[in-house]
């Protein structure tokens, strides 16, 4: 019986660490100038943007969650950060980039998505 | 019509209005809504952008108007405001006080079941289940702590989900897998009590509720909190007067700062705000600006000077050209400048960021482990002890505060230094000023005013004074250098008439050379004049005389031949001494930098009480100079006016550039002071110097509470002293550690640089 319950706390140890370190959400790819970004239940939707270089972009956030933690939006590697309207959409205008990866996320980084600038 | 009215020309009745369209679905949409706002009367032009849904309109039409041609095309626009920062931040108070209620609410339904309860279990009876009449007394417990669960605690729950669902994990999961966890297992006692031994079967519905109370309690005062730590940007753009007088077709309207537009003529009557930048084109006042640079005494402004916006009009009413508006104003780049400082995080913050984003799974790992010694090696009932261990574990972790000790400090302590006139451009910044151990100082325009003026003027026998002066004017005419302009301001008061010179050149750090009426001139100091063989024994103990008045002597020769000394001088700051003297205080050597001569710099110095000068330094030697305290160890702050000392002020660790608030070079150094004083100068590494603390505190409370508190949650104290922790304590703790970091860092509000 114990054997049987600690496998199944080992197994439980193994889906969290899969869960929620080394599964790697799927990137939206975004060929128009702009995208719409959820704010909603402690997540950003989608969360991993793929973007090319050479073209600036518009982030659109739509902040629904009134969690005052979904208020601000940081990205650290642009020198960003921007509070998002209640109910409304925070455009964020981004000029074109360098190939890169570029976190955003909340002031505690519990909210966290990626941009991913490609060639 | 006389000089000030032709700069004061009027601009002509055209508004610029964005509108935001909504149900604009294709590209067809475009001509139809443009046609619609080009076919009313009052509009030049519209053109939409059909990506941004925004359409732009030229003319004099009114918004209501537009809005009315835009709804009878089939579509819906709204005004979008270009300088909304005072509308978000109402809504954003509004959006706060409703979450307040809302967890207030929460709160209040939650404790309403779970206080009994507790008191219940404390003093009145046990909570286990040993009877049929127990068990249906627990379930209609139980049923009633679900509903709890739904009406208060229903937002950690759905949110732990969707973060699960995206392979992420919050604070919502620690406290949604905590409680579920708690009245998961006493449901489980409550239907089948025979699946976990007689020991353990105990319900624990009292935490699930009172932990989803204290929770919701800790966030509505954390948001209360929160607000108070962006009181110094709501001051700032509270500065900006929502609408403005301008005058257009010779008509004076008053129309939204917003729909102010360059050029325009903005009249501001004594009391009234100044809307945007601008330069004074009639009249004379004197204008309050210590909002924006701490300087107390209200500054004289007549036609051709600048004004800012978010300055107050004292006394005369005065008209000025607007010639920067919008997000372009000095106060909206300072605002910005304030928000984006405020959040950047310095070095020292991010370990706990980098803990932060690692916190949660690590924490659910934890819980497991935890659950699982207890399982294997704990005493009877080792179920309930499991399960309390990992629910508590889970529970008591603190994301929260981990992650808000840096920030809030930071948010505080660079909307103090704003309040002081010190905008500090980052948390890197932030951090190394206050480590700063050697502080050098430009001499012109930071600790003297900037401002010199001709005190003596020496020539040799037969030559005129006035003579000297014009042609010395007249070479430095091109020059902006601040010593060449007090000899032109000098030749002009006398009246004398600047001449043609051909041939300029201007020899860095040493002087001028050119042709003027058939002569060689060169002005400059004894390098120059050695350089070119002109003797300058003459006048040599005269100029060593006016250097040791802490003048500034240049010599002037014509045709190779010594002719005449001119001494200028530069009054020290009155405060300059008093602030030194505060940095010293603190520990800090103050050196001095400047290109004059050592005996010029020597007898400054010694006013000011600096014993360290670097004289007749050339302006790209100014680097080398912060490298050399580099090389010694120190931490080097380097202030300068921020044009020639652009490099220097980039070399050190620290540039502090002293601005006027208006011409700031703001994005050029780390910390830019928006007035004149070098107490600005103190006041930055003092409030540095307090929000590291405050940080350090913070980072310390949070660490000590997550290492300290998860092994106590786990049940570490229980093998030596029989001692668990119980859910409903950890849950207290958690709502109130965030709670505690929030209110440490708003301590810092009160903090005031000593002034010694």
């Amino acid at each position: 019986m114990m054997i049987m319950v600690n496998i199944l706390g080992l197994l439980l140890i193994a889906l969290i660490v899969y869960w929620f370190w080394i599964y790697r959400e799927k990137d939206t790819q975004v060929s128009e100038n702009s995208v719409l970004i959820l704010v909603e239940n402690g997540i950003y939707q989608p969360s991993r943007i793929t973007f090319r270089t050479g073209q600036p972009f518009t982030l659109n956030f739509k902040r629904i969650d009134e969690s005052p933690c979904a208020a601000m939006l940081l990205i650290p590697a642009l020198e960003i950060s921007q509070e998002l309207t209640l109910g409304k959409i925070t455009p964020l205008e981004l000029p074109a980039l360098e190939k890169g990866e570029y976190e955003f996320h909340c002031q505690m980084q519990m909210y966290r998505g990626t941009l991913i600038v490609e060639k | 019509m006389n000089n000030s009215e032709e700069v004061c020309e009027h601009n002509t009745l055209s508004l610029t209005t964005e509108l935001l369209i909504e149900g604009a679905g294709c590209a067809s949409c475009v001509g139809k809504i443009e046609n619609a706002l080009n076919s009313l009367e009052d509009v030049e032009s519209a053109t939409m952008n059909f990506a941004e849904r925004i359409v732009t309109v030229e003319g004099t039409a009114s918004t209501e108007q537009l809005i009315s041609a835009v709804e009878i095309a089939g579509y819906n626009a709204k005004v979008i405001q270009l300088n909304a920062e005072s509308e978000r931040l109402d809504e954003k108070e509004k959006a706060d006080g409703k979450y307040y209620r809302k967890m207030m609410r929460e709160m209040t339904i939650a404790l309403s079941l779970g206080i009994p309860l507790m008191i219940y279990g404390m003093f009145i009876g046990e909570m286990t289940v040993n009877t049929n009449l127990e068990r249906l007394g627990w379930l209609i417990v139980g049923v009633l702590t679900f509903a709890v669960m739904y009406f208060s605690g229903r937002h950690f729950y759905i949110g732990a989900w969707k973060s699960f669902k995206n392979h992420s994990a919050n604070m919502d999961t620690l406290i949604a897998l905590g409680t579920a966890t708690a009245w998961l297992y006493s449901m489980v006692v409550v239907f089948v009590p025979h699946v976990v031994p007689d020991m353990a079967r105990h319900v624990y519905f009292e935490a699930t509720a009172m932990i989803i109370g204290l929770i919701n309690l800790g966030l509505a005062l954390e948001v209360k909190a929160r607000g108070k730590t962006s009181e110094a940007i709501k001051r700032l753009i509270g500065l900006q007067p929502k609408t403005a007088e301008v005058i257009r077709d010779g008509k004076s309207i008053e129309i939204k700062i917003e729909q102010v537009l360059l050029e325009d003529i903005v009249r501001v009557k004594p009391g009234e705000k100044v809307p945007v930048d601008g330069i004074v084109c009639e009249g004379h006042t004197a204008i309050d600006e210590s909002m924006l640079t701490g300087e107390p005494m209200p500054v004289e402004k007549k036609v051709g000077d600048e004004v800012v916006a978010g300055t107050i009009n004292k006394s005369g009413s005065i008209l000025f050209k607007a010639t920067r508006v919008g997000k372009d104003t000095a106060l909206a780049q300072i605002i910005n400048m304030v928000k984006r400082a405020q959040n950047s995080k310095p070095p020292i913050g991010r370990l706990a960021d980098v803990i932060a984003a690692y916190f949660v799974p690590s924490v659910m790992i934890i819980s497991v482990v935890s659950a699982l010694i207890w399982l294997n090696f704990g005493p009877q009932p080792a179920v309930a002890f499991a399960v309390v261990s990992a629910t508590t574990v889970l529970i008591i972790a603190c994301p929260c505060a981990l992650g808000l000790a840096t920030p809030m400090s930071v948010m505080v302590g660079v909307g103090k230094a704003a309040e002081a006139g010190v905008l500090i451009r980052n948390g890197e910044a932030l951090q190394t000023a206050s480590k700063i151990t050697a502080m050098i100082l430009d001499k012109t325009g930071t600790i003297t005013l900037g401002a010199p003026k001709v005190t003596d003027v020496i020539t040799i026998e037969g030559v005129e004074e006035a003579e000297v002066l014009q042609l010395a004017a007249s070479l430095e005419a091109g020059s902006e250098h601040p010593l060449a302009l007090a000899i032109v301001d000098s030749a002009k008061e006398r009246g004398l008439e600047i001449l043609k010179v051909e041939r300029f050149e201007a020899i860095a750090g040493h002087g001028v050379k050119a042709n003027c009426s058939g002569l060689t001139l060169l002005f400059g100091n004894p390098k120059l004049m050695r350089q070119n063989e002109v003797e300058i024994e003459p006048f040599e103990i005269e100029a060593q005389d006016l250097a040791n008045e802490a003048k500034t002597p240049m010599y002037f020769a014509v045709n190779g031949k010594l002719t005449a000394l001119i001494a200028v001088a530069d009054p020290i700051k009155e405060d300059s001494d008093a602030a030194i003297k505060r940095l010293q205080n603190n520990g800090i050597r103050v050196v001095m930098l400047t290109g004059d001569n050592l005996a010029t710099a020597q007898a400054v110095a010694n006013k000011v009480g600096i014993s360290e000068v670097f004289a007749d330094v050339l302006p790209e030697d100014k680097v080398e100079k912060v490298k050399q305290l580099q090389m010694e160890n120190e931490i080097v702050g380097m202030t300068g006016d921020g044009i020639n000392d652009a490099p220097a002020l980039a070399m050190a660790n620290v540039g502090f550039a002293i601005g006027t608030g208006t011409d700031v070079a703001i994005e050029s150094a780390d910390v830019t002071l928006m007035r004149g004083s070098l107490h600005g100068l103190a006041d930055a590494i003092a409030v540095s110097k307090a929000t590291l603390r405050n940080i350090k505190q913070n980072l310390f409370g949070a660490f000590i509470y997550n290492v300290a508190g998860i092994p106590f949650a786990a049940g570490i104290l229980y093998p030596f002293f029989g001692l668990l922790l119980s859910p409903v304590i950890a849950g207290a703790a958690m709502a109130f550690s965030s709670l505690t970091v929030v209110t440490n860092a708003n301590r810092l509000r009160l903090f005031k640089p000593a002034k010694n």
